[in-house]
Parts: structure tokens; C-alpha cells; sequence
């Protein structure tokens, strides 16, 4: 069987309500809400009181280093100075565009290829212990750092890299191709490589769940294999898209990370405006900013929603 | 063993399978192999020789940077993360089992904290840091206590808001583990124990957690691994003395030579050892339920 892991942890994600273990007939010992007292407050201390703070000051007034408290949308304004112009839009709703383009483009290709790789698993892979190592080899990776994934492409994309080596070699090219590196196409391809494993395994857990006797009963029935999966597996492993989409936007959001290190520092994201922000201590800025984020995210996983009833699905 | 002959789609999805882990692991197994570039060796192939020299000059540090300073920071910060993580994750789960008012707003919170862009996070617990150190100085002034006013300096730390950025991270893995724990968990069993007369402790320490061990060990090595790889969170909020993670992230762009994948190589490899040591203690404690007595 697997290993308590990854899997467990996106899968138990799914059954949101539903199935959360039943109260035990009788309550002894400690009292539930003592025993779960410290893990509550690690979460209103490090989470929903430093949220707070930054929708309050988000409305202070900015000033040099210092923190004063007040009111005033002056921070949101300065965000959205000029953003009337839809023919020549601001820094802002380019950075967001971008941003966005970049979470969309990522979204769509980790959909397709975490659907196509859990399907291989789900019901090609016959037997199950090979189901479990093939799964086991794919989550392997999530183990290794971010960042030493992302300089683990520098000797393969660069000017001097192997692709380049290889396509000169092959003579598809003259010279040396600049656009691999420090690209929007390495960061697309490092949000890929990072980020497919979070939709990969809830998808597949989705999968194993569905009763096998409907395939067959859509084969009894006649239909090919494209309609079994279009009109029986694609809509049972609704709530594992549901689940993936959610992790992989909300992660590239708020990314400044890859896009820094792959965009060579060049490519600007809502993430990196607050990040830079930050260390110049415009803290007030940066909050407005991070509320602005917050709500467009938001935004996305409503929509989501709406697409995927989640509830329905429970 | 029965040989039907594969569905159609099986090879074309095979290839595309192993594309994809050509793709995982391809790019990782280049800065593996390119750590032991010889002395001579550059940032990409070919290459020059075959040496540890690339180690060596990381042991001798990098630049301004203390490299076994931070990884030694980042060590012990992941085994602090780690314990509480086991320790909260576990009283937590064990919580939900009873009726709990508010359970199902804790729920949400701990999966609201999963899904939040970490940048926000990191940035309010900056923020929150820093107004306490504005707070306190006033209060420490207002008391009259000059002297201790001037040896503060902030209350941003490793073990404080960094403690805190880790775990609001790694603590909704932890719960989302037990959750699939309890699920498959048999109350049956500590029915019985409760009918022998034992007190809800000893049902805990004597039915419950061998039964959950291996998942509880499968927790900690979350906790370690997710704290010993973070960044964003940790970003704005561990004050002045960064982790492994963050220092190599600002060596991507100063550190043009193979010491950097030796980094790399390195760090990776704590993370595998600890994956490893985990599944092995799963596997011991399997066997040992497994063993007839």
C-alpha cells in the first residue's frame, strides 16, 4: 500500500465535510476542545491575525519606514493611478494580466497532462503494487526544493546548455536559441515541472474511487473508449480537477520565486511587486497590493466553484 | 494470471508517462551529474573531469555567505517544526474525533491556510512582528526601562515568527493526514479497551497510537521536509538570519560556478534521507503490528 503521504494528505482534502471521523458515542478524557486548543491557536495567531493586520493596514497612510495607523484608500489609489486608460493599461493591470496569463497557461497544461498521467495510472496500469510504485515515482520529486529544481534547468536551457548543444549539433539551428532561458517560456515550463504533481494526485485519487463496474457497464453498453472516458471518467474525477486547479492557480498567484529566478528577474508578478515592496518597507502598499491579490484569487476559486459544485460532489 | 491483450491507448499513454518522468527527473540528474565537474569545470557540460572539488570549495563557503550556518538553522528549525507539527497535528486529530463546537470553522481556517497565497501570509506576520515591536518599545518606555529598551531590537526570529510562517504551513498537511487516518480507523478497538477498564490514556498510549504510528511518523516527515524546503513563507517573516532555501535562492544570482549544484545536490539529499528514514520506520513499525506475538 502507500506510504502515508502526499496522497492521503490532497486526497483527505476531498471529502470536505462529509467524511470528517463521526464523534465517538461517548466523550472522555480530555476535553475536544482543549486537545485541540494549541493547534487553533497556532492558526489565529500566525494566520488570521496577520491576514487582519494586512486588510488594517492596507488603509493606513504611507509614510517612511515607520508604521502609523489611520484610514485612507490613498494606497489603493496610488495602486490603480491611471488604470482608466484601457488603451495604454497601468503597471497594475499589466502586472495582473500577466500574472493571470501566466496562472491560465500553467493551469491548462498541468490539467491536461496531470489528467493524462492519472488516467495511465487509474486504468492502464493493472496491477496495483506497479500502480503504486509508478505514483510513488512521480511524487519523489516533490521532495527536492523549489529553487534547486528551478537552477536544475539552467545547465540544459542556457545559451551554452545541452538543448542548445544538441539543436546546434543536430544543425536545426545557426546559433544558439536565447529564448529558453530566462523566458516566459522557462517560467511556464518550471510552473509545469514544479506544480503538476498537485494536480496529478488528487486526480488520481478521484479516479481510483470510481466504481469499475461502470466502465464496464458503459463497454457492455457499446461505447468506445473515448465516450467511456468523456461521458463516465471525466465527469467522476470532477472533484480531483476541482481540487488540483485550486492548488496550482493559488500557487501561481502568488509566486515571486520561479518568476524571479526563471524570469531572470526581468518578469514582473503581483507576488514579486509585494515582495519588492516589502523589503523597501512599504508596508502599507504592499498590504493594499496583497488584499488585491487575495480577492482576485478569491475571484477564481468562486468561479471554480461554480464550474464544480463542490458540495454537490460530497 | 490472465494476458488480455492492452487497451487501445496503452502505448501512446506509456510514452507520454515516461516523458513526464524524463521530464521530473532529467533536469535534477543534470545538477547531480554536473556537482562533480572537475576543478576546471564550468556551469554546463561538457565535462571537465570527475572530482568533489565543487564540495570542497562549498565547504570552504560561499562568498559572504555562511553555508553551514544556514543549514544547520534550517535543520534544527525543521525539527522543532517537525515535533510541533506531530504533537498539534495529533492532539488536534484526535479532538475532531469528539464532538467539537467550532470543528468545522477550524476546518476551514486550517484549509484556507493551505490554499493561501504565502506571499499574504508571510507579509502579515511581518507586519504583525513589527507592530509588536512598536508596542513593546512603547510599553518598555513607558515603564521607564531605558536599558533594556536599547539592547532590543526586534521580536522577528527564527523560532518566532519563522516558527510561526512554518507552521501555518505545514500543520494543515498534518490535520489533513489524520483526517485520512481516522477515516479508516476501527473505534472498535478502543471499545474494547475501554470495556477492559482502561482509562482513556492508556487506550490512547496502548491501542491508538500504535495503530496511527506509522502515519504519525509519515507527519513528521511532512513537517521536516515542507519546513526544510520553504521559502515563500519564511520570505519576510524570519527576520535577519535566513534559511538554506532563502540563502540559495539569493546565490542563483551571485554563484556562477558548479559549487551551487553541489549545494543543491546536498540539500536534496537531506530531504531523500529524511523521506527514506521515514518510510523504513513505516515499514519497521508495519511489520511489527504485521508480527505475530
Amino acid at each position: 500500500m502507500n506510504a502515508p503521504g502526499l496522497s492521503d494528505a490532497l486526497s483527505a482534502a476531498e471529502p470536505v465535510v462529509a467524511a470528517r471521523p463521526r464523534p465517538a458515542r461517548r466523550d472522555a478524557g480530555v476535553p475536544a476542545w482543549l486537545q485541540a486548543l494549541p493547534f487553533a491557536a497556532v492558526f489565529v495567531f500566525f494566520f488570521i491575525a496577520p491576514l487582519v493586520l494586512v486588510a488594517a493596514v492596507s488603509l493606513w497612510p504611507t509614510s517612511d519606514y515607520a508604521l502609523v495607523p489611520g484610514f485612507t484608500f490613498d494606497n489603493y489609489a496610488t495602486i490603480f493611478a491611471g488604470c482608466g486608460n484601457l488603451a495604454d493599461p497601468c503597471v497594475t493591470l499589466k502586472t495582473y494580466a500577466s500574472t493571470l496569463r501566466f496562472s491560465l497557461t500553467a493551469w491548462a497544461i498541468t490539467l491536461v497532462l496531470g489528467f493524462t498521467i492519472a488516467y495511465f495510472l487509474a486504468f492502464h496500469v493493472r496491477s496495483v503494487a506497479m500502480q503504486t510504485l509508478l505514483f510513488v515515482v512521480c511524487t519523489i520529486p516533490f521532495w527536492t526544493s523549489n529553487v534547486i529544481r528551478m537552477i536544475s534547468w539552467l545547465p540544459l536551457l542556457g545559451r551554452n546548455g545541452l538543448v542548445n548543444q544538441a539543436m546546434l549539433g543536430a544543425g536545426l539551428v545557426d546559433q544558439p536559441v536565447e529564448w529558453l532561458l530566462f523566458s516566459q517560456f522557462s517560467v511556464v515550463l518550471t510552473f509545469v515541472h514544479l506544480n503538476t504533481m498537485f494536480m496529478l494526485v488528487p486526480i488520481f485519487n478521484s479516479m481510483m474511487r470510481i466504481d469499475r463496474s461502470l466502465l464496464e457497464a458503459a463497454e457492455d453498453a457499446g461505447a468506445t473508449a473515448w465516450q467511456t472516458l468523456w461521458h463516465v471518467i471525466v465527469p467522476l474525477s470532477r472533484t480531483g480537477v476541482l481540487i488540483g486547479s485550486i492548488f496550482v492557480i493559488t500557487l501561481v498567484m502568488g509566486d515571486f520565486v520561479t518568476v524571479g529566478v526563471m524570469g531572470g528577474q526581468q518578469i514582473a508578478s503581483v507576488g514579486k511587486i509585494i515582495q519588492v515592496q516589502t523589503s523597501y518597507l512599504q508596508f502599507p502598499l504592499a498590504a493594499a497590493n496583497a488584499v488585491v491579490l487575495l480577492a482576485v484569487v478569491l475571484l477564481i476559486i468562486v468561479a471554480l466553484n461554480r464550474l464544480v459544485d463542490l458540495r454537490k460532489e460530497l | 494470471m490472465k494476458r488480455e491483450p492492452r487497451r487501445p491507448g496503452f502505448w501512446p499513454l506509456a510514452c507520454v508517462f515516461a516523458g513526464f518522468v524524463l521530464f521530473l527527473y532529467g533536469p535534477v540528474i543534470t545538477i547531480f551529474v554536473l556537482s562533480f565537474q572537475g576543478p576546471e569545470g564550468g556551469l554546463t557540460f561538457p565535462m571537465r573531469g570527475l572530482s568533489t572539488h565543487w564540495y570542497a570549495e562549498l565547504g570552504k563557503g560561499l562568498g559572504v555567505v555562511d553555508i553551514g550556518a544556514a543549514l544547520r538553522r534550517s535543520f534544527s528549525l525543521g525539527a522543532v517544526v517537525m515535533l510541533l507539527t506531530v504533537l498539534l497535528s495529533l492532539s488536534a486529530g484526535l479532538a475532531f474525533r469528539k464532538r467539537l463546537p467550532g470543528g468545522n470553522a477550524l476546518f476551514y481556517v486550517t484549509v484556507a491556510s493551505l490554499i493561501m497565497p504565502s506571499i499574504i501570509v508571510s507579509l502579515g506576520i511581518a507586519l504583525q512582528f513589527r507592530l509588536l515591536d512598536a508596542a513593546l518599545k512603547w510599553l518598555l518606555e513607558a515603564v521607564g526601562a531605558g536599558s533594556m529598551l536599547e539592547g532590543y531590537t526586534t521580536s522577528l526570529g527564527l523560532y518566532t515568527s519563522g516558527l510561526g510562517a512554518h507552521l501555518s504551513w505545514t500543520l494543515p498537511f498534518g490535520l489533513l493526514i489524520m483526517f485520512a487516518v481516522f477515516n479508516r480507523f476501527n473505534p472498535a478497538y478502543e471499545e474494547a479497551a475501554r470495556d477492559q477498564g482502561a482509562t482513556p490514556w492508556q487506550s490512547l498510549r496502548h491501542v491508538v497510537l500504535p495503530l496511527i504510528a506509522p502515519s504519525v511518523v509519515g507527519i513528521g516527515m511532512f513537517g521536516f521536509t515542507l519546513s526544510w524546503d520553504e521559502i515563500s513563507r519564511s520570505s519576510q517573516a524570519v527576520g535577519e538570519l535566513n534559511t538554506l532555501p532563502l540563502e540559495l535562492q539569493g546565490l542563483t544570482t551571485t554563484v556562477t560556478t558548479p559549487a551551487i549544484y553541489a549545494l543543491g545536490t546536498l540539500t536534496t539529499g537531506v530531504s531523500l534521507a529524511v523521506v527514506t528514514a521515514a518510510l523504513i520506520a513505516v515499514a519497521a513499525l508495519r511489520r511489527r503490528r504485521a508480527a505475530p506475538r
